[in-house]
């Protein structure tokens, strides 16, 4: 599909897919495009002559030829070359790293059984975290810039690792031209003074895991005796935020369920708790878990994003908007066309490496023994490259179902781990996730354009 | 032109002049860990 059209918010939208141009467009031509590929004048007359004048079609006609004229129309896809420049060596140049294969909550959705991965409760030594820095500095080849996400379970059970290993980054990423760029992601309950300093001083960025609301945050992030984590983490999450230096980012996080299908009711609740970086996010479980989400929800789920678009214009033209992490799109620029084609970086560019220094193509494959890539302590025998040429190829070109996409380059692909997870092959897409995804991205779009204007 | 505005002319043919020098952020790291959009990271080469 190479021109996707649709209406969001009163505006009539076209995508040229493989040039990236956007426009907007009347009735009139909206309603051609219905029949334009057909490239025939006589029936485009004989549909619409009941609706407009001979004079208006033809006016909607020139301006599409115009635009096909300039390739921002039903342009073809030049990207080839830029397809072949995936054959180029990738380097690791973003880690997951695991420091604590526990976590004091036992979250119904966790897609790391509850901390620890299927495998024993364990913390990362710092032996194994400065070997992990050691082995992305070695990896990531001319890549100056690296990230390093202090994962878990929950990082801050193991505060002793994430100090020392963000000590050791600073020193040993300067020595090698790196910057090693920290951020973490945390379930909020251990914030203290000291932890809200440290990681103020240290992480570009923290992701603060809250679902919204206290009911339904409550019935699912849970400690081990069923209690709600609500009360506690709220106001550590708040002061955390409030202690931010200006223009550092961080993300209140949170996942929605079957259970908050409306979600954009948790979504300004945060808002209106004052939070100005906003992401909740789908959960994603098998079929037949309560929680997981269902083709059926669909039309609910698409109706929130609707309902979220529409009070984020109007937020935001009352200056007191907020920025919704999966609508922060940008339509003037974000990444190159390279990019969009490798996609998410996973298995090739970005590893998870768990407390013993496994390797993972991410942290959504850590306890599948089949994608253990290697070992940080193994530096000889280097990564599996059955695994990494596979997720190296496994882009947006070599997926047959999403070249018929219209998203193809904003998406890249999707989730690599979902496609696997769901269809046994990091090629074919999850199909739920594809239908929320393109929802969202016509949102993004729109939300875009209206405030703009 | 009459029935359509230009919001943008094309950012993808024009990104094709860019180095592709995959500087910038893995699309999973940022917030979203499940969900992935390569779309809503930002260049680190403009």
């Amino acid at each position: 599909m190479n021109v996707h059209k649709f209406k969001q918010q009163g505006l009539n939208i076209v995508i040229d897919v493989n040039s990236g141009a956007i426009h907007v467009v009347d009735d009139v031509v909206y309603d051609i495009l219905n029949y334009f590929e057909d490239n025939n004048k006589e029936l485009i007359y004989e549909k619409l002559k009941d609706k407009y004048s001979i004079s208006e079609i033809d006016e909607g006609l020139s301006d599409i030829n115009e635009l096909i004229e300039k390739g921002l129309l039903f342009s073809k896809d030049v990207f080839q070359d830029a397809v072949k420049r995936n054959e180029e060596p990738s380097y690791i140049k973003a880690l997951c790293l695991n420091v604590a294969h526990d976590c004091n909550l036992r979250c119904k959705y966790c897609f790391a059984s509850k901390g620890d991965y299927n495998g024993k409760r364990e913390l990362m030594s710092i032996e194994v975290a400065k070997k992990a820095i050691d082995f992305v500095i070695k990896n990531s080849g001319p890549r100056k810039n690296i990230e390093v996400d202090l994962f878990g379970g929950e990082p801050l059970l193991n505060f002793e690792t994430v100090k020392g290993v963000v000590e050791y980054g600073k020193t040993e990423g300067p020595k090698y031209g790196k910057d090693i760029r920290f951020t973490i992601t945390t379930n909020a309950t251990r914030l203290d003074d000291e932890k809200i300093k440290f990681i103020n001083d240290n992480m570009v960025n923290v992701v603060l895991s809250i679902d919204g609301r206290k009911e339904v945050n409550d019935k699912i992030r849970v400690r081990c005796d069923g209690s709600g984590s609500f009360d506690t983490i709220l106001p550590q999450i708040k002061k955390m935020v409030s202690n931010r230096t200006k223009g550092k980012q961080y993300y209140v996080r949170g996942t929605f369920t079957r259970e908050n299908l409306d979600f954009y009711n948790d979504v300004i609740f945060l808002a209106d708790e004052g939070f100005k970086e906003i992401s909740i996010e789908p959960v994603v479980l098998e079929d037949g878990n309560p929680l997981a989400l269902r083709e059926e929800d669909l039309p609910k789920i698409f109706e929130q994003y609707d309902k979220l678009t529409e009070e984020m214009i109007k937020r935001i033209k009352e200056g007191r908007g907020f920025k919704f992490y999966h609508f922060a799109i940008d339509i003037n620029g974000g990444p190159c066309i390279y990019k969009r084609i490798s996609g998410c970086g996973a298995g090739h560019e970005y590893v998870a490496v768990t407390p013993n220094g496994d390797i993972y193509p991410c942290h959504q494959f850590v306890g599948n023994n089949k994608f253990v890539m290697g070992n940080v302590f193994n530096e000889n025998e280097g990564l599996d490259k059955n695994i990494i040429n596979t997720f190296k190829h496994g882009h947006v070109y070599n997926k047959p179902e999403c070249m018929n996409c219209w998203a193809r380059f904003y998406c890249s692909g999707g989730c690599q781990a979902n496609n696997y997870n769901f269809n046994g092959d990091i090629h074919i897409p999850y199909h739920l996730g594809c239908e929320m995804m393109k929802k969202r991205i016509e949102c993004a779009i729109a939300l875009k354009i209206k405030t703009q204007e | 032109m009459k029935h359509i505005k230009t919001i943008n002319a094309g950012v993808l043919k024009a990104s094709l002049k860019k180095p592709g020098c995959k500087e910038c952020a893995n699309s999973c790291q940022s917030a979203c860990k499940t969900s992935c959009t390569v779309a809503n990271l930002a260049c680190e080469n403009k």
